[in-house]
């Protein structure tokens, strides 16, 4: 896949979620049915500075790189 | 360019929900990567702040004290320490239902410079049960070398970013990510050799520098999702496809378990990754300049690595009034192995060239840090 064409699938899955948004859409999950969605164990990063510093380890230590969740940051993998 | 990210902006803007700001926190960590020969060391420090009712600050300092007789080293080259000083400064902007985000990343190392710019949004759509967001980064790299003052060259990085968050049931939920890289400069480490047959060497094989392609764009795909269990405890489950122009194809699975008890959270973790190799990667070339790329990275090879992470984490403090909320300490251990495919242990003398015994490495990673919520 070229960085254009990557592109162009990031741009229309933009767009098509911003479109969407003007769609009045009913919540199935109401939002005081939450409490178990919200305990702090289930956040998708419960420690920012542990997971970035592991995903630069993985991608020191493999060939493979990104869309593992966590913001990565510089490289230094020499 | 500014036109697409201009009308994705516009597209997302279509309603705006309510968003909230990260919360407050300091992190202060020390980790330690002790594997195949390489110990890494040092400290990583994280604060961020809302300085104002719409921007929260986030900074971070991170050191890696590498010392390093990898197998890389022992075979080609000497022993050596080195510091990598990373800095990394961002702000969160919540305007409507739109976070806007901006982050500078700067790492300094005695042969290699790196700096990172970055641009992010996140809006919550569909009565919040979605979360999207774009990012947007550009890295400039310069690789040195540390026993040649003359020798710079640079490397342009780009990434591009897609990340959709979405509540399916009032127990699960699930992310998706896709994301771009796209490298063009200079590519290969300056230190690192390729080996290949030589039958005038009394080894009967002789080193010359490798040589990589100057661009290279992988694509990663990735699928996350974490549910709660009836009695309080969280399973979560995650998936990445990868792949990119140098004929690397990989897959990453993973499946962690989390379960609280009194002021504990225990948490295991399986990681598994299998990969194919770069399609310039050869761990013995027939001749000198054999081809036209060639590369002996053991990253570049054909490997599989398994990971098992056991973490615990105590919080010590729990609403003790003033502006302090939640304290806690946290330890966890990553034990890793990596086996590779075609990457052979050159350590290994005097048998057949070409058949030496695999490499495999074993590291232990242990973090341990205090969180602080206020």
């Amino acid at each position: 896949m070229t960085v254009k064409r990557a592109f162009r699938v990031v741009f229309a899955a933009g767009l098509m979620l911003g479109l969407s948004a003007c769609v009045q859409i009913e919540p199935w999950v109401k939002p005081y049915e939450r409490d178990a969605l919200a305990d702090p164990i289930m956040a998708m990063d419960t420690d920012p500075v542990s997971s970035s510093y592991l995903q630069h380890v993985f991608e020191s230590r493999e060939g493979a790189r990104g869309g593992e969740g966590a913001a990565g940051g510089g490289c230094g993998c020499n | 360019m500014r036109i697409i990210l201009a009308l994705i902006l516009f597209g997302l803007s279509g309603v705006a929900f309510a968003n909230v700001l990260p919360e407050d926190r300091a992190d202060v960590m020390y980790k330690l990567y002790d594997g195949g020969g390489a110990t890494i060391g040092g400290p990583s420090v994280l604060v961020r702040k809302q300085v104002a009712k719409d921007i929260s600050m986030v900074a971070n300092y991170y050191v890696d004290t590498v010392s390093s007789a990898s197998i890389d080293v022992v075979t080609t080259a000497s022993p050596y320490d080195e510091e990598r000083t990373q800095w990394s400064v961002g702000m969160d902007y919540l305007r409507g239902g739109t976070t806007m985000s901006m982050n500078y990343v700067t790492s300094i190392e005695n042969d290699f410079d790196a700096n990172t710019y970055a641009l992010g949004i996140q809006q919550t759509l569909l009565g919040q049960l979605t979360t999207i967001s774009l990012n947007y980064s550009y890295g400039e790299d310069i690789v040195m070398r540390s026993d040649d003052e003359t020798f710079a060259r640079e490397n342009i990085r780009q990434q591009y970013a897609l990340g959709i968050t979405q509540i399916i049931t009032k127990h699960l939920i699930a992310a998706l990510n896709i994301e771009t890289v796209t490298d063009e400069g200079f590519l290969n480490n300056p230190y690192r050799t390729v080996r290949y047959v030589d039958p005038n060497s009394a080894l009967g094989y002789s080193y010359e520098p490798e040589l990589y392609p100057s661009t290279r764009t992988s694509n990663a795909f990735g699928l996350r999702a974490k549910y709660f269990l009836p009695y309080r405890a969280a399973l979560e489950g995650e998936y990445r496809y990868f792949t990119d122009t140098w004929g690397i194809e990989g897959h990453t699975a993973s499946i962690a378990y989390t379960h609280p008890w009194k002021k504990w959270i225990f948490n295991v973790k399986y990681r598994v990754h299998d990969q194919t190799g770069a399609s310039f990667f050869k761990d013995l070339f027939s001749r000198s300049e054999a081809t036209n790329f060639r590369g002996r990275d053991k990253e570049l090879s054909p490997l599989t690595s398994n990971t098992i992470r056991l973490k615990a984490s105590y919080e010590f403090l729990n609403d003790p009034g003033g502006w302090l909320k939640r304290g806690a300490v946290t330890a966890s251990l990553d034990h890793m192995i990596v086996d590779y495919e075609e990457f052979r242990d050159l350590r290994v003398r005097g048998g057949v060239v070409g058949e030496e015994p695999l490499y495999s490495l074993d590291a232990n990673v242990l973090q341990l840090w205090v969180s602080f919520w206020y």
